[in-house]
């Protein structure tokens, strides 16, 4: 498009990819390995927050410092993920605690009723 | 140095989706697959705003926009599939 980048804002791009891209790995392999639902649970998680919102800044950085339009497709998708991501995160328990009775949280100790 | 790595990122992202479609033919159970599934929009997106920076397109946008709003949508609806046994009531 217009003139290209400072090295300095061009290594910093360039870090943050690598980050977001190794994040988004780690968290699928999470996905991939662990051993129960709740516990591959973490790994997503990490790919919805650092992994996206990193790559996302990157392009942020990438086109909105080059003198074009200000960028506002990369804010609106940060914004959008950030807050459907817990929501999902969310939904998902509730389904799976809804078919799936070792997901559920043990039940509270016994307690003497104590009348009074 | 940006060019330099991309490809680099545009196949790490790459293996994170074989990644969650191995766990996404695997199973063991519904709530698995619809966090596969969730996850594979995610990794979608990211790869083509990914995409994007590489092509120097800003057509890319649109498309990662849409598949992160219906990714949600979907999501949403497959689990309250598993809660209710039904998405619309």
């Amino acid at each position: 498009m217009s003139a290209p980048l400072p090295p300095l804002v061009d290594a910093v791009v360039a870090a943050l990819l690598v980050f977001g891209g190794a994040f988004a790995l780690v968290g699928a392999f999470g996905l991939a390995k662990l051993g129960d639902f709740l516990k591959r649970l973490h790994g997503p998680t990490k790919v919805t927050t650092l992994g996206i919102g990193s790559i996302l800044v990157a392009s942020m950085l990438w086109f909105g410092l080059r003198g074009g339009a200000p960028p506002a497709h990369e804010l609106l998708i940060t914004l959008f993920v950030f807050i459907t991501a817990p929501v999902a995160a969310h939904m998902m328990v509730k389904g799976a605690m809804a078919i799936d009775d070792s997901t559920k949280p043990p039940p509270p100790p016994e307690r003497p009723h104590d009348a009074g | 140095m940006t060019a330099a790595v991309l490809p680099w990122v545009l196949a790490m992202l790459g293996a994170a989706i074989f990644l969650a479609l191995y766990r996404l033919v695997r199973g063991p159970g519904l709530p698995d697959r619809i966090l596969a599934l969730d996850t594979l929009y995610v990794v979608t997106t990211a790869l083509l705003i990914a995409l994007g920076i590489w092509l120097d397109s800003g057509v890319y946008f649109e498309a990662a926009m849409i598949i992160a709003l219906l990714g949600f949508v979907g999501t949403v609806a497959f689990a309250r599939y598993l809660e209710r046994g039904d998405v619309v009531e």
